[in-house]
């Protein structure tokens, strides 16, 4: 396509004096480098699926999905996978209970109120917080934020939290996605058109009116995907619910007690001695075979509502 | 047109503006709560946010302040809390983050190039690649922990628990966020710039390399610099590619077999459960955001030498 053209040559003959085979290879070499990204994901899916294959051999799938009893290093083993699944559940529902309303009240106040110096300082803040080390953040919900609530917790809620309890893992976990959601949902509502406000301003509205009935409705889409991005992120998660959530498979959405989480039993198996090809040792494929199930589809949600958010303004 | 009239005029019109603006800002007093107690709350978001953010970092200097010192540095793990240290750790990430920035650096930005400026959207494979890499980076890390112990310590490259292997599996975790970032940085370089070179007769690639790339380098630097500072801090996919085991010795090379990173390590003392070897994790989580704020600060150090150049 790129011609050098010399005098005296017909524009018929404009072409490179050689095929440029350096250029092709480098093209070939980039597309290479690209391509690894869908080698990575064949891997993903080959190395979950292959052990889980097996593991379903032994294991009927009705059993794994509905069974509520969760003990594979205990004989009689047992292999219902809720009990972990519903503690995932748990911390990531107490989680965004904590981070959505946060996230979302500092997304419009950064984006609406916020003169810019104020902006730009508060920004980077919360980045640093999204920037901090999970095992960091896992520290501080066993270290201060479970005798804290221990400390506070009303007799009319019931029992205290245990020392490893799903509340202490979702809230440092809701301080962990804050950022994200304000971040996102700041990105949205900064891109609603300012004619949209003006109109609004002009017929009267008040600053809070035009804030939650004109910009929060024009940037819901974006909005919603900074919200499945965070749970995608809280299920994902491992350090905090294995440092804070505890150990015990538990059947229960009651946040003072002990629960397992999905990400954490993978933790603890993957780090014990077990010997390769056991039934024991497929069970993390299996479990990350749901957590990636379950991430996956969260991600193309979230992909798909960016992408519609994304035509209504451009 | 007479100032007299000028000013006559100037004053009807400024009087019927100021009355309908006292009548626009004459809102009812609920409007006016309302508005102050919404503001108040956006405040006590925001407040939340940090306030946590300034709990965090308090707790780790209260519980972990006293324990901090020098010998951090130059002592390695020890069966004694009172002279166990974290030099092995922090030699152990360097080495992983070696590996990790060795690989991630030159796939990520080959990638990068490939799908801005070579890709045509039309064809179906390019589409493929996009969304394997919007995908992939939402994939949470303990999965990528898996496929490096399917794919990496065991399986097809069989390498065992090396360093190597942990450098390769939290390549493939930061190499997404390394390309989607490197890509708006050779987005944002103009198409003249393009349309120039390619005008004096430059080849496709004389372009990219000559032009393109030196005016992308801090872009792609910030995105390199965000995606190395989440590997550091990066735990959980090492737990289950063996840098969990308990070692003493100072890793030498990419190939050493029993290391561990300064995160997997203060897990490692907190999971004993201890008072004196949780108070060593906390010392251990000052000395990682230290050691990430250094880094942090070199690269951008770094960021800035390199724009001053373009």
């Amino acid at each position: 396509m790129l011609a050098s053209s010399r005098p005296g040559i017909s524009p018929s003959r404009l072409e490179a004096p050689s095929r440029r085979l350096g250029e092709k290879a480098i093209q070939g070499l980039l597309g290479a480098c690209a391509a690894i990204s869908v080698v990575t994901t064949t891997a993903i899916v080959i190395s979950l699926l292959g052990p889980s294959l097996s593991f379903f051999g032994e294991v009927s799938i009705a059993d794994f999905l509905f069974g509520t009893e969760w003990s594979p290093a205990l004989r009689p083993q047992s292999f219902g996978v809720l009990p972990i699944v519903v503690g995932t559940l748990s911390v990531t529902f107490w989680g965004l209970l904590f981070a959505v309303p946060i996230g979302l009240l500092s997304a419009i106040y950064l984006s609406e109120y916020a003169r810019p110096r104020v902006r730009r300082t508060l920004k980077p803040l919360l980045e640093v917080l999204a920037g901090i080390p999970t095992v960091a953040i896992g520290f501080f919900a066993f270290s201060f934020v479970t005798p804290a609530l221990q400390e506070v917790w009303p007799g009319f809620l019931g029992d205290e939290p245990n020392i490893f309890n799903a509340l202490a893992a979702a809230l440092a976990i809701g301080l962990l996605i804050v950022p994200i959601i304000a971040s996102i949902s700041e990105d949205a509502m900064s891109s609603v058109p300012s004619g949209l406000r003006e109109g609004a301003y002009a017929m009267g509205a008040t600053r809070m009116k035009v804030a939650l009935r004109v910009v929060f409705p024009a940037a819901l889409s974006g909005i919603v995907a900074s919200i499945v991005l965070g749970v995608s992120r809280a299920v994902g998660e491992t350090m905090v619910v294995l440092m804070a959530a505890g150990a015990t498979p538990n059947l229960t959405f009651n946040p003072v007690e002990s629960i397992e989480a999905m990400t954490a039993y993978i933790a603890i198996t993957g780090t014990g001695d077990i010997a390769t090809g056991t039934l024991e040792y497929n069970t993390i494929f299996a479990v990350g075979l749901v957590l990636f199930v379950m991430t996956l589809g969260m991600n193309m949600l979230s992909i798909r509502l960016v992408r519609k958010y994304r035509e209504v303004y451009e | 047109m007479s100032d007299a009239i000028r000013t006559e005029r100037t004053r009807l019109a400024v009087a019927g503006a100021r009355s309908v603006a006292l009548g626009l800002s004459r809102q009812p007093r609920a409007d006016v709560a309302k508005g102050g107690v919404f503001l108040a709350l956006l405040l006590l978001a925001v407040g939340v946010a940090l306030t946590g953010l300034v709990l965090l970092l308090a707790d780790a200097i209260v519980d972990g302040g006293g324990r901090f010192g020098i010998d951090l540095f130059t002592e390695k793990a020890s069966s004694l809390p009172s002279r166990a240290g974290f030099q092995d750790a922090i030699l152990g990430t360097l080495w992983v983050i070696g590996g990790v920035i060795v690989f991630c650096l030159p796939i990520g930005i080959g990638a990068a190039l490939y799908l801005e400026e070579y890709a045509s959207k039309e064809r179906w494979w390019n589409r493929l690649v996009e969304v394997n890499i919007q995908n992939l980076a939402a994939v949470p890390s303990i999965v990528y922990g898996i496929l490096g112990l399917a794919f990496i310590v065991r399986g097809p490259l069989d390498l065992g628990f090396i360093v190597l292997a942990a450098s390769l599996t939290l390549t493939l975790l930061v190499l997404p966020t390394v390309i989607i970032a490197s890509r708006e940085a050779v987005r944002a370089v103009p198409d003249s710039i393009r349309q120039g070179s390619l005008a004096l007769g430059a080849t496709r690639w004389q372009t990219i390399r000559h032009q393109v790339l030196p005016a992308a380098i801090p872009g792609v630097m910030t995105g390199v610099i965000l995606a190395i500072s989440r590997a550091i801090g990066e735990s959980a996919p090492l737990l289950l590619l063996g840098a969990a085991t308990f070692v003493t010795a100072n890793p030498t090379s990419p190939f050493t077999d029993g290391y561990t990173t300064l995160p997997v390590q203060i897990y490692n003392f907190f999971a004993r459960a201890q008072e004196d070897y949780i108070q060593l994790a906390a010392a251990g989580i000052i000395v990682m955001l230290i050691v990430l704020l250094a880094m942090n600060s070199f690269a951008i150090w770094l960021r800035n030498r390199y724009e001053q150049r373009w």
